[in-house]
Parts: structure tokens; C-alpha cells; sequence
């Protein structure tokens, strides 16, 4: 048809006008699958009650909207090597077992699960009925290695045994750590990634790491005290040489058997010699360690420095405390000669008071001429008394009646008798 | 030279909705992978297509191949076939399959089995199919799996579709979606391309206890079920059946035992009869191979393809016969299936795709692995047809859902008639195909006449006719492979060359262009809208104003 279509032609009109001649045959109502974009399209038009135009201008403008972002795959997506594709599954124990599932970055750390999907994965792109359908003839080399290595790590005590030579996980302690002074970040940095990789080994979980050049003291001892007693479940099986099984040599079998037995132990004292070492090393040079005797010895001298100063304190109190004391002595010595030479003045200006207040009774009776009685009079007053009779008397101007007033006051007081005073007091 | 207007849609991501195939032997689980790839899940024993199979033994329950292998030691205890038995009452269920393994018991007028002298429903055992099937995709994608779009056969009642929600509801995952099996299988080859063609498929689904068809129009991407049918008589197992039957001959013949007598030899046979038929799909030779198959004595004997073909050809016969039956439902001619989508496991077996190619002649492709090195395995379809309808609705939420599976939306009025352009000699170019729903816009760009003047658009309905013409003495067929077929496969009769013809019947409207350029191309647009008013609109390519002419649609009651 579509060739046809080329060929077709529309013609010049003959005679027609734009004309409706009729309607189609009446449509019938069918029920439409729910699937298929196109159906969502359909939907929406209904839905909405959009036109044909309407709906894709707007949905135009949706399909702008960012396409959904997804979630990281935590297994990642490893190149695979060539060299492992090829490996003989026979060989499976020269086998990097998580590479070949595509786990090489995770290694010991990979969860079951995890295996159990790379191994999935795996699976699905070298099934042997894939590689047929590819073309590929009998190929199932890679495939059985997949198998393999999902078996023995799906099984707790073959992974283990698998993790303590998988030489893929191991790191190396940092480069010369023996020879040559590491810096701080270096130490930290390399025996940090080194410890952290042998703690996989550890039968107590979780292990103190290595920590930074801020780590308390109580944490770096309580790490150097974990790995000098380290407990560690590496078990060397899995290097075993393979026991024959034929039951007719019963010896070379016992042999081998015994053979493996010495080695394994043999590889177990090495790596726990090997880890002590290693851990020595790094104490023996741990610039904390040093930072922390530093520390301890400035801490002593500044404890000494304390103690010492509390003496020297005392001293300085005690000998203060004398010089204040001299001081306070002087000044109370000072204060009472100033009381003492001032109670004199006052004495001597108390004296000099009476003197001259009794002058100026004295004067004061001699011009209201009763110089007889004043002698007594002056005898029995006080200090105030007099001073104040002696200005009463030079202000006035009657002196004989202010002597009068004053000679009743001191009656009125009992101070004198009026008997006494005859002249006075007629 | 259609274009057509429907909307561009790359089908989204969305890891964590899967695809489910639920079928009576076997299931499978797929997913749309970020890079919009679908994936094919397989378990832990690597098999994508799973069989549908569990099996109780002590206090282990196997799944899939190893509930199978089961089968032979353990047949009581391992339950098969039970997928169409989900909410159907006992009295209705046909058992058949079910002759080898646990026998299906009556429980509360429903179905359940008698596993270990424990009364478990069907429900439960799907249940647990459908967990396994669950947890090894979650397994795979590493997020948990509580959505999914699971496939149904086109038979299902609304009371077994809800039967098979509840069931899902119990493990904790959403059915979002039933999609209908055929529906599922056309999807791959239909959502491939951007734009969709028009077209009709006859979906032929091959199982092992049933075979399915459907004629399903697609039109601007939209898919209509025209016709549906079902045989529970005949399928993947039939050829079993006459694989055995052989065998036990083969078997007698030399060591002069039946082994059909022997459960467990049967058992094995069968087991053996399907990695035979499926090795012959492969490969032109298998080797039937069985250890100690009865009385002491193995087995062992190669067969080829042709020898098989010769064996099932009656069971060929019968699903060859089953699609013109489907077609003829459909009330279409086969001529007018435009290609035949092959689903179900045994529909990889390369002879089935040879007969239905003879059969419907050049104007219908059939898709199939032997046919086409693009096409999928057969047994994958359906998977993957859900896995992509699920990434479709990932955005949507039950609500949405159930909104767009309302009757206003899915019922919607079609064509019944195809309309188009007519030409000169009552040819007619087809603008809008017969069965198209509406609302529909489709345009047409036509070259007008070479010299200036008017130009005639007329609009009218197309007819199809079939026109026949005998051809005296078949030709020997030449376009057959090598493996020279087995004479008389195909009918010998006069054979006969069948055409379709689109025909303009009923004129519809007439649009002149005035004082149009000569060799100016004219575009014709025709809309047609949900509430039935149709509006054709013709202009020169380029000009600004068109002419435009309304008339009214019927639905018929
Ligand atoms: N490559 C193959 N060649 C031939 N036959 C095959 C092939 N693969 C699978 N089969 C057969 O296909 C059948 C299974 O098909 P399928 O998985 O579509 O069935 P189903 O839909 O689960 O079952 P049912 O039709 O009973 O509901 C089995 O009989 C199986 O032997
Ligand atoms: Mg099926």
C-alpha cells in the first residue's frame, strides 16, 4: 500500500462544491485495553475534557519536568577481567572469588546479600543458555566459577576461610614505616587503612581503630591494648594441599593430612607474629605516644610549678601580714599620740576657756560688785556652766541680774546653796 | 503517508514495579532497568522462565525446577497447574493436568490439596508462588517488591481477578494492574517505535495446558480486543503427551517392559519429553536420554526435528486450525491480520511459525524467534509487555488507577468503517482505520494536481472486498527451507490467490480548493470528537486558511 500511496493523485474539482453529502456508518461502542502510553494519553483527554491540541500543548510542557532521578547501586558496575572469564573452574581455588562476582571493591565488607545479587547479576549475563543464543559453544567455564565462588561465600565457614588469604583485601603497612620518619598524616593515614583491614579478622567485634592525631590518650592505649592481645579467627584451610582420596594409600593420605595440620598451624603462628610485629612497630612509632609523653612531662613540671607556688604563697602572706601589721601598729601608736596630744590641747583649751570665761564672770562681779560671793559661785560650776555664763554675762547689760539668773539656775540645780550667797541672793 | 498524531511517550523507570507472568506451568518476572531496557529476572537457580511449581518435603518448600524434579519422588506433595484454578469453585475445575502431582480436593466448595495429610487452598499455594516470585526479584533489584502488574488470561472472571488481588494482598504486594495476557504479549512489538503503526494482531498464545488467541486492532496506539478464544484441550502438553507415547514404544519395543505402567517412570519421561521438545527448537537433533527409566534399563536415543514434526503434526494441525478460528470470530478476513504475535512457550517451536506463515500468506508477518532474529523468545512477552505497562502507571496511584479503568474512559465509541480520501477509479487512501476510538485527529498529506486550478478532496467510507482468483496447478512452493516438508502438510487443492481490496462506498463530503499551485501538496485533516462531531479540514501545505466542513456521527445501540 505504501507504494501505492506514491502513485495516488488528487485531481482538479469537476463541477463538486464544498458539500456534506452524508455521515458515516454509525460508530460502535467497544471497550479499549487499559495499557499503553497512548491509552494514558486517551485517559487524560477523557479525564480532562481536553481537546486533541489542548492536551498536547500541555503535556508538552510536562515532558520538561526532569526526568526522575534514581537511587545509587551500591554494587557498582566493575569492568570484568578478562583473565578471570577465562579462569579454569577446575582452578577455582587460584580464583579471586569476589571478583569474579563483581565485588572486588567490597570484598570481606560485601553483605549476603549483596552476593546474592552480584551473583545474580552475573548469572544472568553468563548463563550458558545466553551464551548458546549468542552463539557461543559450550562455554560454561565462567559460569561454573560463578557458582563456585556464590557457594563459598554464601557459606559462613568457607567465606572465612576464603577471606583469610584473600590477598585482595589485605593493605599493606604504610611504605618504609620501618625506615623512614612518617609524618603525622602519613602514620595516621597509612597504619589507619592497614589496622582497619586486618580488624576483619577479629573474633571481638567491633575493633578499636587506629583513630587521628586528636584520639585521647585512654583511647589510643585502649587500641595498643586490643591489637597487643589480639584474637584473630585467620585460619589458613583454604591453602591446604588436596587430600587424595583413594583409600588404598592410606598413608600418603595420613601424610598430607598431617602435612596440611603443620602448616596451618605453622601459617597461624606467622600471621600472629607478623600482626604483633606490625603493631609494635606502629607504637613504638606513634607520634601520639610521643605527643602524650610530651604532654605527661609539661603536666608534671606544671604540678610541680603548683605545689611550689603554694609555699611561695604562704611566704609572701606571711610576710605581708607582718608588714601590715607593723603598719597597723605604727598607725595605732600614731592615732594615740595624736589622741593623746590633742586631748592635751583640748584639756589646755578647756583650762584656757574656764580661765577666761572666769576672768569675765570675775570682771563681770567686780562691776556688779559682789566680788565676795563669785569666788564660790565660779566653784561650784562646770566647764559649761561657765562658758556659757561667761557670755551670758558679757552680753549683759544688767550684770547683777544676769548673775542673779545664773545664781538661781545653779540653786535651781542644787549645785548651790541659796544661804550661801546673801549678797546675791537677798 | 498517515501521520500520526498521538503523543510521544518513552516508557519511564521505575525499578521497583515488576512485570508478573502467572502462568499455569510457567512463571517469569521482568522489570524495566534504568536504561529502559526490560530484564528478564532470573532465581537463584539462574532459570528466568520459572516454573510454576512448589513442593513440600519435610519441612522444605521448593520452588520452581527443583519442585519439579520433585515430581518424580514426591508427586503427591508437589503442586502443578494450579493458576486457573484461583477462584473458581471446585465443581468447575477441570483436573486433567493435574494427574501427576498433588490431586486438587474440595475444601469449602473450593480448591485445595492434601500436602504431607495438611489441607492447603490454592490460595495459599499461589501465595507462595507468588513470594517466591517477589522475593527473587527483590532479591535482584535489592529494594523490596510491593507493586506489580500481573497478566492475566483473557478468559479470567472479574470474581478470579479479584480472587488473585486478595491473594497478593496477603503477602503484602499491590496488584496495581491486571493486564490481559494477549494484551501483554502485543505490547513489546507494538510500544517499540515512537509512533506506533495501526495494525490488527492475531496474538496466538501457546502454553502448556491452554492455548489462547486473540485479534486485537491497535489504532493510534490504542488496542481493542475484536475476538478471543480458548482451547483447554490442546497445548505444550499434547506434544508431551506424544513424546511419551514414543518413548514408551521406543522403550517396549527393545526391552519389552511398558514403563507407562510405573509412575515414576512416567514421571521421568515427561520430564524428558519437554527437555526434547525444547532442545528440537534449538537444534536440529536432540538426544532423548533417561537413566534407569524402568526395570533397571536406561534409555538413550536421538530423534531430530523432522521426526518430531511428524509425530506432532496432528497437534500442529490443531493450532494452525485454532488461529483461523480466532480470525473468523473476529468477523475479519485473514488477509486482514497484519501480523501474527507468537506468545507461550511452545509457540518457539519453529514449525508452528512455518504453518501459520503458509497459512496466512505474505500480508501477515509472523513474529517469532525462527521468523525474525529480533523477535523475542516467545516465553517472554508477557513478562516484559506487564514490566512495561507497570514503568507506564509507575506515576499513578490507585486512585488515578481506578479513574482510568472506568467505564467513561474505556468504552468508547469506534469506527466501524474506515474512512479516507477517494480517487479517481473508487481507490480510496485510508485516513482513519476501521475500529479507531474516538477522540481521533488524523492527517494526510496528498500531492494535488501537477497544473494550476481547483483541487478535489472527497471524503467517503472505505469497503474491503476480497477478491479470489484460482490458479489452475500449485506452483511447488520454493520458498520452503531445506528440510524438504512432509508432503500433503499443506492442502494440495487448487490453490487460490486471495486479495483485499479497499473500495470507496458512501461519499461522505466534498472539499474544492480554488486557485491552488500546480504540484502543491494538500493536507487533510480529519477530527473526530469523543461526543461524535466529525470536522474535515483540507489546505495547500503552507497556506494559512483551509476549508472546513462539520458533520454529526452516530452510535449505533
Ligand atoms: N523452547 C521451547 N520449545 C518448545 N516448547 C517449549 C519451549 N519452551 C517452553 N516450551 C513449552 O511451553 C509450555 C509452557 O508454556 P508457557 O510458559 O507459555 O505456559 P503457561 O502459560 O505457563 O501454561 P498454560 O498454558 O498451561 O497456562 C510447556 O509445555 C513447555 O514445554
Ligand atoms: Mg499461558
Amino acid at each position: 500500500m505504501a507504494t501505492a500511496e506514491l502513485l495516488v493523485q488528487l485531481t482538479h474539482a469537476a463541477g463538486q462544491t464544498n458539500k456534506v453529502h452524508g455521515s458515516p456508518s454509525p460508530f460502535v461502542n467497544r471497550k479499549i485495553e487499559c495499557a499503553g502510553p497512548f491509552f494514558l494519553s486517551h485517559a487524560r483527554r477523557i479525564l480532562r475534557g481536553r481537546t486533541w491540541s489542548e492536551d498536547e500543548k500541555i503535556e508538552q510542557a510536562a515532558n520538561f519536568v526532569a526526568t526522575e532521578e534514581t537511587e545509587e547501586d551500591d554494587l557498582g558496575d566493575e569492568p570484568e577481567d578478562p583473565q578471570i572469564l577465562q579462569h579454569d573452574p577446575k582452578e577455582w581455588k587460584e580464583l579471586d572469588l569476589y571478583a569474579a562476582l563483581g565485588l572486588s571493591k567490597l570484598r570481606y565488607k560485601a553483605t549476603e546479600d549483596q552476593i546474592r545479587r552480584a551473583h545474580r547479576r552475573k548469572v544472568l549475563k553468563h548463563h550458558p543458555d545466553k551464551k548458546a543464543a549468542q552463539g557461543a559453544i559450550d562455554d560454561d567455564r565462567f559460569f561454573k566459577c560463578l557458582q563456585k565462588a556464590f557457594e563459598v561465600l554464601m557459606d559462613p565457614v568457607k567465606r572465612k576461610q576464603f577471606d583469610s588469604v584473600d590477598e585482595g583485601a589485605d593493605v599493606p603497612p604504610p611504605e618504609n614505616y620501618n625506615s623512614k620518619k612518617l609524618t603525622d598524616e602519613e602514620f595516621i593515614e597509612g597504619w589507619g587503612k592497614f589496622f582497619e583491614a586486618e580488624a576483619r579478622f577479629s573474633k571481638i567485634q567491633p575493633v578499636p581503630m587506629l583513630g587521628d592525631m586528636n584520639s585521647s590518650k585512654e583511647e589510643v592505649e585502649a587500641f595498643y591494648k586490643f591489637w597487643f592481645n589480639f584474637d584473630s579467627w585467620r585460619s589458613f584451610e583454604y591453602l591446604d594441599e588436596d587430600v587424595p582420596d583413594d583409600s588404598d594409600n592410606r598413608d600418603n593420605k595420613r601424610h598430607i593430612e598431617k602435612k596440611n595440620k603443620a602448616a596451618r598451624a605453622k601459617a597461624k603462628t606467622e600471621d600472629v607474629a607478623r600482626l604483633r610485629s606490625m603493631v609494635d612497630a606502629a607504637f613504638s612509632k606513634d607520634p601520639r605516644m610521643k605527643k602524650f609523653r610530651l604532654e605527661e612531662k609539661k603536666e608534671k613540671e606544671r604540678l610541680k610549678w603548683e605545689r611550689e607556688a603554694e609555699s611561695r604563697k604562704a611566704a609572701e602572706e606571711a610576710k605581708k601580714a607582718a608588714e601590715e601589721e607593723a603598719k597597723r601598729k605604727e598607725e595605732e601608736e600614731r592615732k594615740a599620740k595624736e589622741q593623746r596630744e590633742s586631748q592635751k590641747k583640748n584639756k589646755e583649751a578647756a583650762k584656757n576657756a574656764r580661765k577666761k570665761s572666769k576672768r569675765t564672770i570675775k570682771a563681770a562681779a567686780k562691776d556688779a560688785d559682789f566680788e565676795v560671793e563669785v569666788e564660790s559661785l565660779i566653784e561650784a560650776m562646770d566647764d559649761v556652766q561657765l562658758s556659757d555664763s561667761a557670755s551670758k554675762l558679757s552680753d549683759a547689760g544688767d550684770k547683777k541680774a544676769a548673775f542673779v539668773e545664773i545664781a538661781r539656775g545653779l540653786v535651781a540645780d542644787g549645785k548651790i546653796d541659796a544661804s550661801s550667797f546673801p549678797k546675791l541672793l537677798a | 503517508m498517515t501521520e500520526d498524531i498521538s503523543r510521544t511517550e518513552t516508557p519511564l523507570e521505575m525499578p521497583s514495579i515488576v512485570g508478573i507472568s502467572f502462568g499455569n506451568k510457567t512463571s517469569s518476572v521482568a522489570v524495566v532497568s534504568r536504561d529502559g531496557s526490560i530484564e528478564l529476572i532470573a532465581n537463584q537457580d539462574g532459570d528466568r522462565f520459572i516454573p510454576s511449581a512448589l513442593s513440600y518435603l519435610n519441612d522444605d518448600e521448593y520452588h520452581g525446577s527443583q519442585a519439579l524434579s520433585q515430581l518424580v519422588r514426591n508427586a503427591n506433595n508437589t503442586v502443578v497447574n494450579f493458576r486457573d484454578f484461583i477462584g473458581k469453585e471446585y465443581a468447575k475445575i477441570d483436573p486433567t493436568h493435574s494427574a501427576r502431582s498433588a490431586h486438587p480436593v474440595e475444601s469449602d466448595s473450593k480448591v485445595s490439596y492434601q500436602i504431607n495429610g495438611e489441607t492447603v487452598s490454592v490460595d495459599t499455594i499461589s501465595a507462595r508462588h507468588l513470594t517466591r516470585i517477589r522475593d527473587l526479584a527483590a532479591d535482584y533489584l535489592g529494594v523490596p517488591v510491593t507493586k506489580a502488574v500481573v497478566a492475566v488470561p483473557s478468559d479470567f472472571t472479574d470474581v478470579q481477578i479479584q480472587a488473585l488481588h486478595e491473594i497478593a494482598k496477603t503477602i503484602g504486594l499491590d496488584i496495581l494492574q491486571t493486564i490481559k495476557e494477549p494484551v501483554a504479549a502485543l505490547i513489546p512489538y507494538t510500544f517499540q517505535s515512537v509512533h506506533p503503526s495501526d495494525k490488527i494482531s492475531l496474538v496466538l498464545d501457546i502454553g502448556a495446558s491452554r492455548t489462547d488467541g486473540a485479534v486485537i486492532a491497535v489504532r493510534g496506539g490504542l488496542m481493542c480486543i475484536l475476538a478471543t478464544a480458548h482451547s483447554y484441550d490442546f497445548g505444550g502438553s499434547s506434544l508431551d503427551d506424544i513424546l511419551v507415547d514414543f518413548i514408551a514404544k521406543e522403550f517396549e519395543k527393545k526391552y519389552k517392559v511398558d514403563p507407562k505402567s510405573e509412575p515414576r517412570a512416567v514421571a521421568k519421561m515427561y520430564a524428558e519429553a519437554e527437555n526434547v521438545k525444547r532442545a528440537l527448537s534449538a537444534s536440529k537433533t536432540a538426544t532423548i536420554s533417561i537413566e534407569s527409566l524402568a526395570s533397571g534399563y536406561d534409555f538413550h536415543m536421538s530423534i531430530n526435528r523432522l521426526k518430531f514434526e511428524l509425530l506432532a503434526r496432528k497437534v500442529f494441525e490443531l493450532f494452525t486450525s485454532f488461529a483461523d478460528e480466532v480470525v473468523a470470530k473476529s468477523g475479519l478476513d485473514s488477509l486482514q491480520i497484519s501480523e501474527i504475535v507468537l506468545a507461550g512457550g511452545t509457540s518457539n517451536i519453529p514449525k508452528i511459525s512455518t504453518l501459520l506463515s503458509a497459512k496466512f500468506g505474505e500480508l501477515t508477518t509472523v513474529v517469532s524467534p525462527s521468523t525474525s532474529i529480533k523477535a523475542f523468545n516467545t516465553s517472554e512477552l508477557i513478562a516484559r509487555g506487564c514490566a512495561m505497562q507497570a514503568s507506564w502507571i509507575s506515576a499513578l496511584d490507585a486512585d488515578d488507577i481506578q479513574e482510568i479503568m472506568q467505564p467513561s474512559v474505556t468504552v468508547a465509541a469506534h469506527t466501524s468503517k474506515a474512512i479516507g480520501v477517494q480517487l479517481p477509479d473508487n481507490e480510496l487512501v485510508v485516513v482513519v482505520e476501521q475500529t479507531t476510538a474516538v477522540p481521533i485527529r488524523k492527517t494526510v498529506v496528498l500531492p494535488g494536481p501537477a497544473d494550476d486550478g481547483s483541487v478535489l478532496v472527497s471524503i467517503a467510507e472505505a469497503d474491503t472486498e476480497i477478491v479470489s482468483r484460482k490458479i489452475e496447478k500449485p506452483a511447488p512452493s520454493e520458498n520452503d527451507d531445506d528440510d524438504d516438508d512432509l508432503d500433503g502438510f499443506e492442502d494440495d487443492e487448487d490453490e487460490e490467490i486471495r486479495e483485499i481490496k479497499v473500495k470507496s462506498a458512501a461519499s461522505i463530503a466534498d472539499i474544492v480548493l480554488e486557485d491552488v499551485k500546480g504540484g502543491s501538496k494538500i493536507e487533510i485533516v480529519i477530527n473526530i470528537t469523543s461526543k461524535l462531531g466529525m470536522s474535515i479540514a483540507a489546505r495547500p501545505v503552507g497556506s494559512s486558511s483551509a476549508v472546513r466542513l462539520e458533520t454529526e456521527c452516530s452510535l449505533s445501540q
